[in-house]
């Protein structure tokens, strides 16, 4: 549409009026919220001064929620109703759960992602997290001192489409306006490189609680690329701390421990794991729910040899990412450590015996993701100081593909493909007198669909009977810089069309956020219809605004006509404006939208031209 | 959208198959950071669209000209000519011949497990890699043969399709 600031693209359109913006990282083990105050990014701390949120979520009877450390500490207690790592059932199915062994949860099996019966009823992962990032919010608001005007949340590089349209999901639950979802080993990247002004080509390897991601990054002036991600979104500290509670267990012969026993056995296991990152030996006394007093022991040779597995199992993808990027270990500046699992003293052996090289650890691995997306966000937000105008460019980590014939996957976007991407593929009816396709979309690496991770399915109807192999149905795909896709069909002898955003079963739409929203508001509705109101009006205000520069600037691109109804828009969109309602401004603002499409892609084509012939003259000039 | 310039002018690129990979970078981030989404994050929502298939547009070019064989690919398309990867299979009998010896040799190494010389046949099959793309260049710009082009993309198929083989077999041998 028309509303392109050409000049200085992202620029606020009003320099003085700074947007409130924060960078999320929601973490498996903990979360936090960052943003950029006089130019440098920090973390936004709690009121006791806490800059991490444990993440984990207790439900109580009478519908009332608990998040952070009150809930950590009453985890063994309350087990069944104490959420902890609900990263790891974003987005995933009863049986993806069923790996991780006995939890002591209620799981029930709603459709595409499991559910919790908790003591306050059934709650999604997308629920879950949506507590944690209210209270990140709140926290935000309160600090910022004001409404926050959005956020980027950042997700494991390696998570497939379900898992970050879920964490998508949480946020607007959350009632925060994603401004991009954004990887965290691009944003420990972020963090880093401008941090220490690198340039080269460098590894970011994250361990965090419960994934693992493996990024490989080109960093040149105000260019950060990814090559090639791998990862592994079931592997992370959680497994280390499993491993210990399995070897006490054992040893103890506790093999009937319940889920309250479990979780203090995890919690004493995650403790020592710490405390051997710098010491020889741990030990730690635990009380079981049935009196018996345990004194357990490890060292740090034991614990090396329980997890060697462990660590091992890092170097499969990141041998994989390398050579997506057609690098050797050798050929990287550097290897950026992130996430706290790698504080490990073995797996910082392992990383440095790979890659040649110690591993940089100077930037905490807690909050280096935050930091970065808190960057990000800032620029996202329109609060761009002159010198930030860096690119990022990202992938997407899976390859996505269609069912074809017999089970198997016809690839139609690559793993490592460079986001935002589109891509078209023509495919033809089986049988004589078709006239309906379905289309199952799936992600992964496998040739059996079975293999892969089924994302979405839907049919096009509506193709003219011919014999088989004679119609051309064009199925596209289209990831956006968020890494969510969307597909569509056609059939283009007859224009016959299909479409769907790619969303998992459990997907919300607009009307269902809209809903639990209006719920979880209910004490506060007045809040939120004035909340909603001063939404619209901004967005109305900021597009009139946009719109009438563009007019100024290119509106010899549009004929008189286009240019009355253009206005006959705006008109419309004041009127709404005046009268208040949140409804009718949002109505408006989607039409105004609509008809400035064509002058939208008019004047996007004559700055691209612009840039071209300036080129041109530029390399003319210098030979 | 404008979809009158081809890859090359939109990456501002003169149209033939040698490039200047520097020249090619900087002519994919002039575009991007023209178009990127990142740069419309607060523009209305139909700019951000226009905006999302700009930069995969620019993605799909950058992919295209910066592999040697996707690039001639598509410099015979816009002449007109087809590679006929799918239907076309026929092959000269010599390059046949190397390409089962060479088949011979992965499938034996696979055998015995033997990562040495399974990398010294991804190093030889990448100097005759090389060797092909030398051709396609003078084929496409010097003697503007392009049948001869459509030939050589063809066999680099062959060619590609053995290297992942390769690297298939070296994965479980390094993990």
């Amino acid at each position: 549409m028309a509303l392109l600031q050409i000049s200085e693209p992202g620029e606020s359109p009003h320099p003085h009026q700074r947007r409130l913006a924060v960078g999320i990282d929601l973490g498996t083990t903990h979360s936090l919220a960052a943003t950029v105050r006089s130019g440098s990014a920090e973390v936004i701390a709690d009121e006791a001064g806490r800059p991490l949120l444990p993440s984990i979520v207790r439900y109580f009877p009478d519908g009332r929620v608990e998040v952070g450390y009150e809930a950590r500490a009453a985890q063994a207690d309350d087990p069944a109703n104490t959420v902890v790592s609900v990263k790891r059932f974003m987005g995933r199915g009863v049986a993806d759960v069923a790996r991780y062994g006995a939890l002591p949860y209620r799981f029930l099996d709603a459709p595409g992602m499991v559910a919790i019966e908790t003591a306050a009823g059934v709650r999604s992962p997308v629920q879950v997290s949506a507590e944690i990032l209210r209270v990140l919010r709140d926290r935000s608001e309160r600090a910022l001192g004001g409404e926050l005007f959005g956020a980027v949340v950042t997700v494991p590089a390696y998570f497939d489409d379900s898992q970050r349209q879920a964490t998508k999901d949480a946020a607007r639950l959350a009632g925060i306006n994603v401004l991009r979802l954004l990887n965290e080993p691009t944003a420990a990247a972020i963090a880093y490189g401008l941090d220490h002004g690198s340039e080269g080509t460098f590894a970011i390897f994250d361990l965090g609680g419960g994934t693992f991601d493996i990024s490989i990054l080109k960093l040149t002036r105000g260019v950060f690329e990814v090559l090639s991600t791998n990862g592994d979104s079931a592997l992370g500290g959680d497994d280390f701390d499993q491993a210990i509670a399995m070897h006490w267990r054992v040893g103890h012969r506790l093999a009937d421990a319940g889920g309250g026993d479990t979780r203090r056995l995890l919690a004493a296991a995650r403790e020592v794991k710490e405390r051997l990152s710098s010491q020889g030996e741990a030990d730690v006394h635990v009380t079981l729910s049935y009196g018996q007093k345990l004194h357990l022991r490890l060292t740090r040779a034991d614990f090396e040899q329980l997890t060697a597995a462990l660590v091992q199992k890092t170097l499969g993808p990141t041998r994989k990412a390398l050579r997506d990027a057609h690098l050797e270990a050798r050929d990287l500046k550097g290897v950026v450590l992130v996430g706290g699992a790698t504080r490990m003293p073995h797996l910082q052996r392992a990383v440095e015996d790979y890659f040649g090289q110690p591993p940089l650890r100077d930037l905490d691995p807690d909050q280096v993701v935050a930091l970065g997306a808190a960057i990000q966000a800032n620029v996202l937000a329109g609060n761009r100081a002159p010198g930030d105008d860096w690119l990022l460019l990202d992938v997407i980590p899976l390859s996505l593909g269609l069912e074809t014939m017999g089970g198997l996957v016809e690839r139609v976007i690559a793993r490592n493909s460079t986001i935002p991407v589109a891509r078209a593929q023509e495919f033809t009816t089986f049988k004589d007198g078709q006239t309906a396709m379905a289309i199952h979309v799936v992600q992964g690496e496998r040739e059996l669909v079975a293999d892969n991770r089924s994302l979405a399915r839907f049919e096009l109807r509506g193709i003219p009977p011919m014999v088989a192999g004679a119609a051309r149905i064009q199925v596209t795909f289209q990831v956006d810089a968020d890494g969510l896709l969307s597909v569509a069909a056609r059939e283009k002898t007859t224009g016959a069309e299909s479409s769907i955003v790619v969303k998992p079963a459990y997907g919300l739409s607009d009307d269902e956020v809209a809903r639990m929203l209006q719920e979880s508001f209910a004490h506060a509705a007045d809040d939120r219809d004035a909340r909603s109101l001063a939404e619209q009006r901004v967005e109305a205000e900021s597009l009139l605004a946009a719109l009438r520069a563009a007019l100024d600037r290119d509106g010899d691109l549009i004929s008189a006509q286009e240019r009355t109804a253009l206005e006959a828009g705006m008109a419309a969109l004041e009127r709404a404006w005046s009268a208040g309602e949140a409804r009718r401004i949002k109505a408006a603002v989607e039409e105004l939208n609509r008809a400035s499409d064509a002058f939208a892609e008019r004047r996007m084509d004559r700055a691209v031209s612009g840039a071209l012939s300036g080129r041109r003259v530029d390399e003319v000039a210098r030979k | 959208m404008d979809f009158s310039r081809n890859h090359f002018e939109l990456l501002g690129l003169p149209v033939r198959y040698a490039l200047d990979p520097s020249r090619l970078e900087r002519g994919y981030r002039d575009l991007q950071s023209q178009v990127h989404p990142d740069r419309f994050a607060l523009s209305p929502e139909s700019e951000r669209r226009v905006a999302m298939q700009w930069a995969a547009r620019a993605n799909e070019a950058y992919r295209t000209l910066r592999d040697p064989v996707a690039r001639a690919r598509y410099l015979l398309q816009l002449r007109g000519y087809d590679t006929e990867e799918e239907t076309n299979t026929s092959m000269p009998p010599d390059f046949l011949m190397q390409q089962m010896e060479w088949r011979e040799e992965v499938a034996q190494a696979r055998t015995e497990r033997d990562a040495t010389e399974l990398k010294k046949l991804r190093s030889d099959l990448g100097g005759a890699r090389s060797e092909m793309l030398l051709q396609v260049e003078r084929a496409l710009d010097a003697d503007a043969n392009f049948d001869a082009g459509c030939s050589l993309v063809r066999k680099l198929r062959f060619l590609d399709k053995l290297d992942r083989e390769i690297d298939d077999a070296l994965e479980p041998l390094e993990g």
